[in-house]
């Protein structure tokens, strides 16, 4: 454009690779083209600030832009007419009468003569007449010829035709126009026609194709009165139908075990070396897919419980049974993977049969439901069998199939230990467990929203349960053995509540022995119960995490179990022997070093020597070098060393020492020489890549090698002892000099200008993405603002300028009447005077 | 001469409740001196009054370090009177004359005795090492010895040796700390994970450390809140679990 309208915005630096999108601009473009919109906007406004009355066009089509011209005219000639049908005019009086010409009426033979126009030969006739003329007057030049064509078309210009004929001319083209259409419908019509027939052809050679199952079902089904529609809908399902997916095989589902396993374990490593990856941090799904499948298939189960107790079906549960079928499929590949993963030393024969007893249920159920008993003896069969399959296989026997059909067969989660306790007061094991089984399904969390609470109280009285079998005198410890199955299931359930009902247990455990420290100075070891629930945390949690919120605390406890407590008898030594194991056992996977243990055994070893003989090692507490503990497990009876088999230590001794005889006592103290053996043999491989693996188990050594009277031992204990010795011995002595991990060095200050990824100019690149957003936000709505602010200004401006601009006509125009008044009144005045002064000289 | 219950109440009161009212303190110098050779739990408790003499009387006892080095022995982090004991051989080893072979020497011992320590004496005695390297930088050798022999067959420092001088304490390293760092409680195993790197140059504050007991420790983990619970992911056989457990293998049911 002209370069002096150019306006050029210089910029300070010039920045390499910037773009710059306002570096000229053109003002006396940009304002006249904001005054163009405000005289169409604005002042339009100004100018009917006043008025209420709008302007309405209601011409037909004046806004379409759809119709041509032609068209409008058309229909608006018709709507006119239309509108002026039935009137007359009273002006007319010719109207009425027809006009004849020898008797024929006028207006018939114009009609005639317009068809005869209308034909094609008007064009024919027209160059005749040009023939004619042309004969006529003697032309023949292609020049003459055309001079006279362009005569007749000024001839016809000249003319101008009147109203009637543009009328008639415009009906008879509307009249082709319809031929036309009404033509070429019918062509359309024909071909459609052709291609349903063609269709019709091809259609049967397709269906031919289609399998016969799905033609049994065309015939089937209705004939409806759309076959095409019906084809078209039939063609869309056998899109969807997609190949089911197939049964996984053996060896299959063994490599998905292993996969998840070692998942399992991986993430389990990466808990023991105790490295947080708050990152990646994903919640460990220790549900398996399994797991889930079960919870499904049990909720399905429920319901048929349900239905079977109130001793009838309803046919609302039979129609859920119909839908049920359909799913059943899925199901069984369920159980089957259950079956599997739950019974792995079950044979596959005896659990194919199962499975065939299942499927034969099924079918029987498919088959018939004819009457309502009938059908419910089935649901029981079928019931039982399913939980066989979830059970273990030695509850098969028919015994405990009489016992089972006792039990009801919902039951509501007990509200209090007290109820829980007679719920389970006087069954069998079995039974115990079957109850526990079903308050469990019965209440699944996914059944009713509070059901969640309930099993998380239920895991608690459980515990407290299995803590009152182990007080007993004669403790249930094969009740205890059992029920840890469905208390580590709820575990799995809810992991938060076990936790929190176990460390509560624990706490109350610690607080006792704290309290008893304090009171009497001494502490002594607890029951069984608590080494019962220590053994379950074991089971329930992983003991090699780095921390956890219950193992940890666990440790604490046993530590001061086996430091504070006195040894006083028997039991004693053996629920510290307990505790070793169980420390054993904590630490077997993560080979953390646990020094309470080699003291604890060390002083187990010190007790059962003769006494004075301690040199060379020291006991730490709470075994004394010198005192009225020791020589607790020295035998010194021949004829019990003798006679002595090692065997395993009976728990319930811990409760109720058996007045047994002496020679009993003394064989259990060898068994539990001979376990404190083992141990020593157990921690010295697991301790042997400790550097200081010497040093920790210097003082057994010497003891082993110099105190212990080997020769007095019978020879299975020698057995023993020796392979604990050589197990201390053969370990090399391995030395490295320690160093320090190196420092990385602090870097120097640098000067060095910090480099930035830039992203995009202009942009501010400090903060987070979210805090950039908000301030382009705030930035935007800034630049928004002032935008709006000076628009308004400037309307003000060109409003104010308007009015200006009309007060200074208004005036003007005044000020121009004024003078006109003025002058008018001055001829006035002078022709008046001028009359005077002739009247004077007259 | 005194039964050793009364041996014992006279001791732990002496330092704060008959010493200062004394006009003569030096004359329990005599009694002072024999406790403190009886060995053992009296010797403990009458380091205190000893060190009250030792610091504000004039007294001079020879061989004192030697006695105090002796008095090291697997119960220390046992007896009731640990806290007690650690301020006074804390405050002993303040002074940064001390020769290095002799810091080496106590340091060396209490970290060989840490071995049978329960953990909340560990959490004491190894920040309070660390004081003692930081103060006697010349002991760093037995963290970090970058030019020493490859391999060792043996632990160069004599445990039974009762002259610190002739302990050879110089030469060995600290493999016990190493091992602790093994130790089945995290805090231990963190606290002794310190001495991987190069310590800080202020020194930790132990004064909390001293009187820590088991108890607290538990009530501090049980109180501890957890995001998640990690579970066992190794379906429960029975109480025993596997076939080859240790329990299986000791205990019966029955």
């Amino acid at each position: 454009s002209n370069p002096f309208e150019v306006k050029v915005n210089r910029q300070k630096f010039d920045i390499l690779g910037r773009k710059t999108k306002n570096d000229v601009g053109l003002p006396g473009v940009s304002r006249s083209k904001a005054i163009k919109k405000r005289n169409q906007t604005l002042l339009k406004e100004y100018k009917e600030r006043e008025k209420t009355n709008v302007f309405k066009d209601k011409r037909f089509g004046e806004y379409n832009t759809k119709m041509t011209p032609e068209e409008k005219m058309i229909r608006r000639f018709a709507l006119e007419r239309q509108q002026n049908y039935g009137k007359k005019n009273i002006y007319n009086l010719n109207e009425d009468e027809e006009l004849t010409h020898y008797g024929q009426s006028l207006a018939e033979i114009e009609k005639l003569n317009d068809i005869v126009d209308s034909d094609s030969d008007t064009e024919e006739r027209g160059t005749l007449s040009a023939e004619l003329t042309a004969a006529h007057f003697g032309g023949g030049g292609g020049l003459l010829r055309k001079k006279v064509s362009s005569e007749q078309q000024d001839e016809e210009e000249e003319k101008p035709k009147s109203r009637k004929e543009l009328i008639e001319e415009m009906i008879a083209k509307s009249k082709q126009e319809k031929q036309e259409r009404q033509t070429r419908r019918e062509s359309a019509l024909e071909l459609t026609e052709k291609l349903d027939k063609d269709w019709k052809e091809i259609q049967t050679l397709i269906a031919r194709k289609t399998p016969r199952s799905e033609r049994k079902d065309k015939e089937v089904e209705k004939p409806k009165p759309d076959e095409y529609d019906m084809i078209v809908r039939e063609l869309g399902f056998e899109m969807k139908a997609k190949p089911s997916e197939r049964l996984k095989t053996e060896e299959e589902l063994a490599k998905e075990e292993q996969a998840r396993l070692q998942k399992l374990e991986a993430d389990r490593l990466r808990r023991m070396h105790g490295i947080d990856e708050q990152a990646n941090k994903k919640r460990p799904s220790h549900m398996s897919a399994d797991d889930l499948a079960d919870g499904f298939i049990l909720d399905k189960d429920d319901r048929r419980l349900l239905s079977y107790k109130d001793g009838k079906i309803s046919i609302e549960n039979e129609e859920e049974k119909e839908e049920e079928e359909g799913e059943e499929e899925e199901e069984e590949q369920g159980e089957e993977e259950d079956n599997e993963n739950e019974e792995e030393s079950q044979e596959e024969s005896a659990s194919e049969d199962e499975e065939d007893a299942a499927a034969d249920s099924h079918s029987d159920l498919e088959s018939d439901l004819e009457s309502e008993e009938e059908a419910g003896n089935k649901e029981e069969k079928k019931y039982k069998s399913n939980e066989n399959k979830s059970q273990s296989v030695e509850k098969l026997d028919p015994k405990r199939e009489a016992a089972k059909s006792e039990l009801p067969y919902t039951f509501a989660v007990p509200e209090s230990y007290e109820t829980f306790k007679s719920l389970l007061a006087g069954r069998t094991i079995e039974q115990q467990l079957i109850i526990l089984e079903r308050i469990q399904k019965c209440n699944h969390p996914s059944l009713a929203v509070g059901n969640k609470a309930k099993l998380e109280k239920l895991f608690g009285f459980l515990l407290e349960y299995i803590g009152e079998l182990a007080t007993l005198d004669l403790p249930g410890l094969r009740t205890i053995d059992k029920l840890v199955l469905p208390l580590y299931n709820l575990c799995q359930m809810f992991p938060e509540a076990a936790s929190g009902s176990i460390k509560f247990i624990l706490r109350d455990a610690a607080h006792d022995l704290e309290e008893v420290i304090e009171v009497k100075g001494r502490a002594t070891f607890p029951g069984l119960d608590t080494l019962i629930y220590l053994k379950i945390v074991s089971l329930l949690f992983p003991t090699s995490d780095f921390w956890h919120p219950v193992v940890t605390p666990a440790f604490l406890y046993m530590s001061q179990l086996l430091t504070k407590c006195r040894i006083t008898t028997l039991q004693d030594v053996i629920k510290g022997l307990f505790i070793c194991c169980l420390f054993l056992e904590y630490v077997s996977l993560s080979r953390r070093f646990v020094p309470e243990l080699i003291n604890f055994l060390l002083g187990v070893l010190h007790i059962s020597l003769p006494k004075n003989r301690a040199q060379g090692y020291t006991v730490v507490h709470p075994f004394t070098p010198v005192g009225k503990n020791l020589e607790l497990l020295l035998v010194c009876d021949k004829e019990d060393v003798k006679s002595w088999e090692k065997q395993n230590v009976p728990l319930s001794i811990v409760n109720r020492l058996k007045e047994a005889s002496r020679t009993e006592i003394n064989h259990t103290r060898l068994s539990c020489l001979a376990m404190c053996f083992d141990l020593i043999k157990k921690c010295a491989a697991l301790y042997e890549s400790l550097p200081s693996f010497h040093e920790i188990m210097h003082p057994v050594r010497i003891l082993l090698t110099q105190h212990v009277p080997v020769n007095e031992y019978p020879e299975k204990m020698q057995e023993w002892y020796h392979s604990a010795l050589k197990e201390l011995e053969n370990k090399v002595k391995h030395y490295t000099p320690l160093i320090c991990e190196k420092k990385k060095p602090v870097p120097l200050k640098q000067y060095t200008p910090k480099i930035v990824k830039v992203l995009e100019f202009g942009r501010k690149q400090a903060g987070s993405k979210k805090e950039q957003e908000r301030k382009e936000l705030i930035q935007r709505h800034k630049r928004e603002l002032k935008g709006a602010i000076r628009e308004i200004r400037k309307d003000n401006q060109y409003l104010a300028r308007v009015q200006l601009s009309e007060i200074m006509e208004r005036d003007s125009a005044r000020k121009r009447k004024v003078k006109e008044l003025l002058g008018s009144l001055a001829t006035q005045e002078g022709e008046w005077k001028a009359m005077k002064r002739k009247k004077w000289k007259n | 001469q005194l039964p050793t219950g009364l041996y014992k109440k006279v001791l732990v009161i002496l330092h704060d409740s008959v010493l200062p009212y004394m006009n003569e303190p030096t004359l329990m110098m005599d009694f002072l001196t024999v406790a403190y050779g009886i060995g053992g739990t009296i010797s403990l408790l009458a380091l205190n009054g000893l060190f009250i003499l030792i610091h504000q009387h004039n007294l001079e006892y020879p061989d004192f370090y030697k006695k105090l080095y002796n008095l090291l022995d697997p119960s220390i982090y046992h007896v009731k009177y640990r806290a007690r004991f650690f301020h006074l051989t804390d405050l002993f080893l303040s002074s940064s004359h001390l020769p290095a072979y002799l810091v080496a020497a106590f340091i060396k011992r209490l970290a060989r005795l840490a071995l049978t320590a329960p953990p909340e004496a560990l959490l004491m005695i190894i920040p309070f090492i660390c004081n003692l390297f930081r103060r006697h930088p010349a002991c760093r050798v037995l963290v970090h010895r970058p030019g020493g022999p490859a391999d060792m067959s043996e632990d160069l420092y004599i445990m039974e040796e009762e002259e610190p001088s002739e302990s050879r304490a110089l030469e060995s390293s600290l493999w016990e700390i190493q091992s602790l760092q093994n130790h089945y409680y995290p805090d231990v195993a963190k606290a002794a994970g310190v001495l991987n790197q190069s310590l800080s140059e202020m020194e930790d504050d132990i004064s909390g450390l001293l009187e820590l007991s088991a108890y607290e420790l538990f009530d501090k983990e049980v109180k501890k809140k957890a995001v998640d619970v990690p579970l066992e992911f190794e379906q429960v056989r029975g109480l025993f679990g596997k076939k080859n457990s240790i329990f299986a293998e000791h205990f019966s049911l029955d």
